[in-house]
């Protein structure tokens, strides 16, 4: 008998007796939350990452003056006002780990746990793109902002890849201390447009 | 890790006796488990139904179990269908042979890892080492243990047993690269990690990971980091194999709403761990392999009271809280699965012929602080009498039991036995003889009384 068959044989003689179960879902799958981008710049705060909520039409500006003299990267389909002046850099993985930074838009946001997810769409890069580079300045829009981890689990799309990210790369492995900045981007910024 | 936890000599009192004698490692533990005890109670707290979602999750892992066939059928038919390959590892051996099948297949030597116990659990890093296959671990503290040729001895923070001190002796001894200057501050150690992996992440054509969990309606498996270590090597090499256990599964996408709560909570002590990996089959261009294993998983699904085990989802709280552990260490348990987990579950997958795994289910003191911050809710408690019961014992104690179970089976037979034994109160011993001496090591036997309960409400209090 093959491994496939042979363990889902083991599995249907073992479990042949085990009860039926049903999943109670009582826990919260809408959370009401007054100012959620408030909520939202309070939680990316606690992760040490720089947050600044603005109003759209003070975005591209800030921009502008965030990625000053940096070398970005800028994703395909990102907004044009919020590629900033700078100097492009090249796709290759050479070239995107000599850049400084990279600039993307996300596919949504969670005030509850100040996370950010990006789902390789328009504006948010290949999933190279927004890691191989030191500094990830991040856009979100403030309609793209959900209370809750339920609420953005319903609003993503598992067969695109995503990547959900809270505060900058950090680690715990020395004595429980959380230090930020390994592998991933060692600066985090966002800027909520609202 | 360079050792093999199977066949380590010794049990567990006897390792635990040598560990608490090591000052500096009982300092380090106590400050960790501390520390992470205080952040999880926090982010706990912060969740108004935080019983709700730990109520979903454990009945989520049970339905899972209960039609795990079906379930790891539509996974592998979802992975499939999105350009991935899919392969069934009966055991350790066959996962092994498998993984370095696919390694030599594309002609690499070397491959970067992403943490996993699955691939601890099958030693599959020794096993590549034979094939001539070197396997880097990148995350920091699996890198601490790999590079000091140590033992992991916590689930989440494998190195918990060392103190920046000995880190930064660890990584001036071991890579070359390191500057002198290297001070023992965290992020100065940090900063030394990412300059020695860095170059590899950026060249390595084959990478290796597990997954936290895996998703049979759409076929995506999901990694939770927190150093970025993960999306390095999920994302950049050409070819990623995954290994990971039939019993990652949960049945729907929706169910990753109770997990990613659950989770980082439970493990880290934060809202969210930094980085959150999803993927479906082949992405971005990439060679997709997932090798799904069993090793023993199906042999603890048909025990109905230590099936619970596989609910697990390897957060580590039970050990952050455990009074055995912060005091034994991880080491003491010979296996990857430390703390109050292990002891249920390496004695199911392992069987309990040697001494050690054996031993496993008597470390613990049955206080149920590990059931109680367990996000699954296993009743680790229940599953250790369980196995007490179907431990190992001395032919005279078990002859013993059976005597008391017929004696206590009976009020008749009960109220002459209590009689007897208050006749001879005087020369019952306070330490028992030869293998019955096990019971008495530690406490002594209770004093009987000049008349049993029975028989003085019998004098006072009947009608």
């Amino acid at each position: 008998m093959n491994a496939r068959d042979e363990i889902l044989g083991r599995i249907r003689q073992a479990v042949r007796d085990a009860p039926e179960v049903e999943i109670p879902r009582a826990y919260r799958t809408r959370t009401s939350v007054a100012d959620l981008v408030g909520l939202f710049a309070e939680r990316v705060d606690d992760y040490r990452a720089i947050v600044h909520v603005l109003p759209s039409a003070e975005v591209p500006d800030k921009i502008t003056e965030l990625v000053r003299g940096r070398r970005m990267v800028v994703p395909d389909g990102l907004p044009p006002q919020w590629a900033g002046q700078a100097e492009r850099a090249g796709g290759s993985l050479a070239e995107l780990d000599a850049a400084d930074g990279v600039v993307t838009g996300c596919a949504v946001a969670i005030a509850e746990t100040g996370t950010i997810v990006l789902d390789a769409g328009p504006g948010q890069g290949s999933r190279a793109q927004t890691l191989v580079p030191d500094y990830h300045l991040c856009v979100v829009r403030a309609e793209q902002i959900v209370a809750g981890v339920p609420e953005a689990v319903a609003r993503l799309d598992p067969a695109r890849p995503l990547t959900w990210i809270s505060g900058p790369s950090a680690t715990s492995d020395i004595e429980l201390n959380r230090v930020e900045g390994v592998h991933g981007p060692r600066t985090l910024e966002v800027i909520v447009s609202t | 890790m360079s050792g093999t936890f199977l066949g380590m000599p010794g049990n567990f009192p006897e390792n635990a006796a040598k560990a608490v004698q090591d000052s500096q490692l009982r300092y380090n533990l106590r400050k960790a488990t501390h520390t992470i005890r205080g952040k999880r109670a926090n982010v706990v707290g912060e969740l108004p139904d935080w019983t709700e979602l730990r109520a979903a999750g454990k009945a989520i892992k049970d339905e899972t179990l209960r039609h795990l066939d079906r379930y790891l059928i539509q996974l592998e038919e979802a992975v499939t269908r999105a350009g991935g390959h899919v392969h069934w590892a009966r055991d350790a051996a066959e996962a092994n042979r498998i993984v370095a099948d696919l390694v030599k297949a594309t002609g690499e030597s070397e491959v970067v890892k992403v943490k996993s116990m699955a691939t601890q659990e099958i030693e599959l890093n020794e096993a590549l080492a034979e094939q001539g296959i070197t396997a880097y671990e990148t995350d920091l503290a699996e890198l601490i243990v790999q590079l000091g040729d140590d033992f992991p001895s916590h689930i989440l923070v494998p190195a918990i047993h060392r103190n920046r001190a000995e880190i930064r002796e660890i990584f001036l001894d071991k890579m070359p690269e390191t500057p002198p200057g290297l001070t023992d501050e965290p992020a100065a150690l940090a900063e030394a990690a990412r300059l020695h992996l860095r170059e590899r992440f950026l060249r390595s054509k084959v990478a290796i990971s597990g997954a936290n969990f895996m998703v049979a309606e759409t076929g995506t498996l999901v990694v939770l980091e927190s150093e970025g270590n993960g999306r390095m090597c999920l994302t950049l090499p050409e070819t990623l194999i995954s290994v990971v256990g039939i019993e990652k599964l949960v049945p729907a996408w929706r169910d990753l709403e109770v997990f990613l709560q659950l989770l980082p909570r439970s493990s880290t002590g934060e809202r969210m761990n930094p980085y959150t990996s999803m993927w479906t089959g082949a992405v971005e261009g990439q060679d997709f392999h997932l090798v799904l294993l069993d090793n023993g998983r199906t042999g603890v699904l048909a025990d109905e009271v230590g099936r619970q085990a596989l609910r697990c989802i390897r957060c580590s709280a039970c050990l952050n809280v455990c009074p055995v552990y912060e005091r034994a260490g991880g080491h003491a348990y010979g296996s990857v699965y430390p703390g109050p987990i292990g002891a249920i579950l390496t004695p199911q997958l392992r069987g309990m012929s040697s001494d050690l795994d054996a031993s496993l289910p008597y470390a613990s003191s049955l206080c149920g602080a590990c059931y109680e911050v367990c996000p699954v809710a296993i009743d680790i408690p229940e599953v250790l009498v369980h196995l007490r019961g179907k431990a190992p014992h001395n032919p005279a104690e078990r002859a013993g039991m059976r005597v008391a179970g017929w004696i206590l089976d009976d009020s008749v037979r009960l109220g002459k036995a209590q009689r007897l034994a208050t006749r001879f109160r005087k020369l019952v011993p306070k330490r028992l003889p030869g293998p019955l001496s096990a019971w008495t090591d530690t406490r002594d036997l209770p004093d009987i009384p000049e008349e049993s309960f029975r028989d003085w409400w019998e004098r006072h209090e009947r009608p």
